[in-house]
């Protein structure tokens, strides 16, 4: 297990992703309100780019006619089919014991503790004031 | 020896002979009305009775109409195919008259006659409440008068009606039949409200012919896609005469874009299939396939063993001699399908009929 610091959490705001390579890995990093979750930007289903996908919510509804939005900002819908992922677990909604995305434990470390290591911050140059998005695998 | 000795037929077509034998069902306004107005005939479009496919050449009298009488029926096809049960499906222009009173009192006098003519002279019919789709109202109103005749097996219309079926404005209807255990037989053909295509009209029979399986599909989609089967758990729909074959792509179809764009509809929470699966059958005859080998793939493709049913379709020209079913249907298919299934799908085929 190696962990890699990706770029400083300001890079993402609340409510936006960003793409990055990571120990040669495309990974969508999410910010959830504060929270960072990272997925593999390829699609489960058929490869698509799916961190470039819609980010919405889950509509659900229990009776004919019902129409709500849950968990706002927490889905994912992949460009290519519009399957969609939750963005904390890559759990996918329509095959969810059988499709998910790769997910990948993602935490934020200060600059401080990212420069005492162990990890490895490929292009990323750190300074202790900042956050960082760390990811492990 | 019979073909499918205990086989349950869940298609045959009585003919009614003419407006005259309608008229000791009608009362006096309606019986004035069709002998004043010279009404009579009452054909579907979908079946010219002159045309080959609307009778098996064997099977037409000299004069006269086919399939006219309980005991033509009972020698031509359930002595020959050994048939325990069928279920009568009459075609006449009551489901599709403009009028939608008329087409009541037609439904009316049509099911009166099929009780008179057919299920009290031979023990081993049964029949569906034929209704008015031009009027749901209307229509609940016979699913009430003819349900507690345990004989009446289920509601019938043709697939293409004035709206698509699962709008809110037939939920009267479909309450009804899930309220009475009476599936929704929807059977090929068409009130000619809209253009027989969604390109508009075809000229030729061959045409309407072919795309109708696209009706079966657009009225299955609606019944899914606004929430029929959510709504109503316990209703089943029997798709009649729909050709069978489209169902597989249309499966594969409706799962793949329901996935993609399921937030449209997010009641919609099993895939079309399951849900299909569960609530939809389909009378075997005709089943359009080339051959043996195409008619095993697509009944694999199809995944259940559940949805199919026995029919012979009769008097329509779809197989020759007494070979009812499609070559290719494996054994234990066969037996599910002349028998097990009719009988789930059917829950008033398990009682004792009684009398009205």
């Amino acid at each position: 297990m190696q962990r890699y610091v990706v770029a400083p959490a300001a890079e993402i705001p609340p409510g936006t992703r960003k793409v990055f390579t990571v120990g040669g890995r495309p990974i969508g990093i999410f910010n959830l309100d504060g929270e960072f979750f990272g997925l593999l930007n390829r699609c489960p289903h058929q490869g698509g780019s799916l961190c470039d996908g819609l980010i919405t919510g889950l509509a659900v509804g229990d009776r004919p006619g019902e129409f709500r939005m849950i968990r706002k900002g927490e889905m994912v819908r992949c460009p290519w089919h519009g399957w969609e992922f939750d963005i904390r677990t890559g759990q996918s909604w329509c095959e969810p014991a059988k499709v998910r995305a790769r997910a990948y434990p993602t935490e934020i470390a200060s600059g401080a503790e990212v420069v005492k290591g162990p990890y490895v911050a490929e292009t990323v140059p750190v300074t202790v004031e900042e956050q960082y998005v760390v990811v492990e695998f | 020896m019979s073909r499918y000795p205990g086989a349950i037929d869940c298609d045959i077509h009585p003919t009614v002979p003419g407006i005259e034998s309608l008229l000791p069902y009608m009362d006096d306004y309606w019986q004035e009305a069709f002998v004043s107005r010279g009404i009579d005939g009452l054909e579907m479009a979908s079946y010219p009775p002159g045309a080959p496919i609307s009778c098996r050449a064997d099977w037409r009298p000299a004069k006269g109409r086919p399939a006219a009488d309980a005991a033509t029926i009972a020698r031509q096809s359930l002595d020959v195919m050994g048939t325990a049960l069928a279920i009568c499906n009459p075609l006449t222009g009551g489901q599709v008259a403009v009028s939608e009173s008329m087409g009541a009192a037609v439904c009316r006098a049509v099911n009166d006659w099929i009780c008179k003519e057919f299920l009290d002279k031979d023990a081993r019919f049964r029949a569906s409440i034929v209704v008015p789709p031009q009027s749901p109202e209307l229509a609940v109103e016979e699913i009430e008068r003819r349900a507690p005749d345990r004989r009446f097996v289920q509601v019938m219309i043709p697939v293409a009606v004035e709206m698509m079926l699962g709008r809110r404005y037939y939920w009267p209807l479909l309450a009804a039949c899930e309220k009475h255990g009476l599936p929704l037989g929807l059977h090929a053909g068409s009130l000619h409200r809209y253009p027989t295509t969604s390109n508009g009209w075809s000229s030729h029979y061959i045409q309407d012919y072919v795309s109708h399986s696209q009706t079966f599909e657009d009225q299955l989609l609606s019944l899914i896609h606004e929430g029929a089967f959510l709504k109503f758990p316990g209703l089943r729909v029997v798709l009649i005469e729909s050709g069978v074959s489209w169902l597989p792509g249309f499966l594969w179809r409706a799962i793949k874009t329901w996935r993609g764009v399921r937030a449209e509809v997010p009641y919609v929470k099993r895939s079309p299939a399951e849900i299909v699966r569960e609530h939809v059958r389909l009378t075997a005859q005709p089943f359009d396939a080339p051959d043996a080998a195409a008619v095993a793939r697509i009944i694999e493709m199809i995944d259940s063993d559940a949805m199919l049913l026995f029919a012979t379709d009769y008097p329509h020209w779809q197989f020759e001699g007494d070979r009812a079913v499609p070559e290719g249907v494996a054994t234990p298919v066969l037996a599910k399908m002349l028998i097990d299934n009719p009988i789930a799908t059917y829950p008033r085929l398990k009682e004792n009929p009684t009398w009205a």
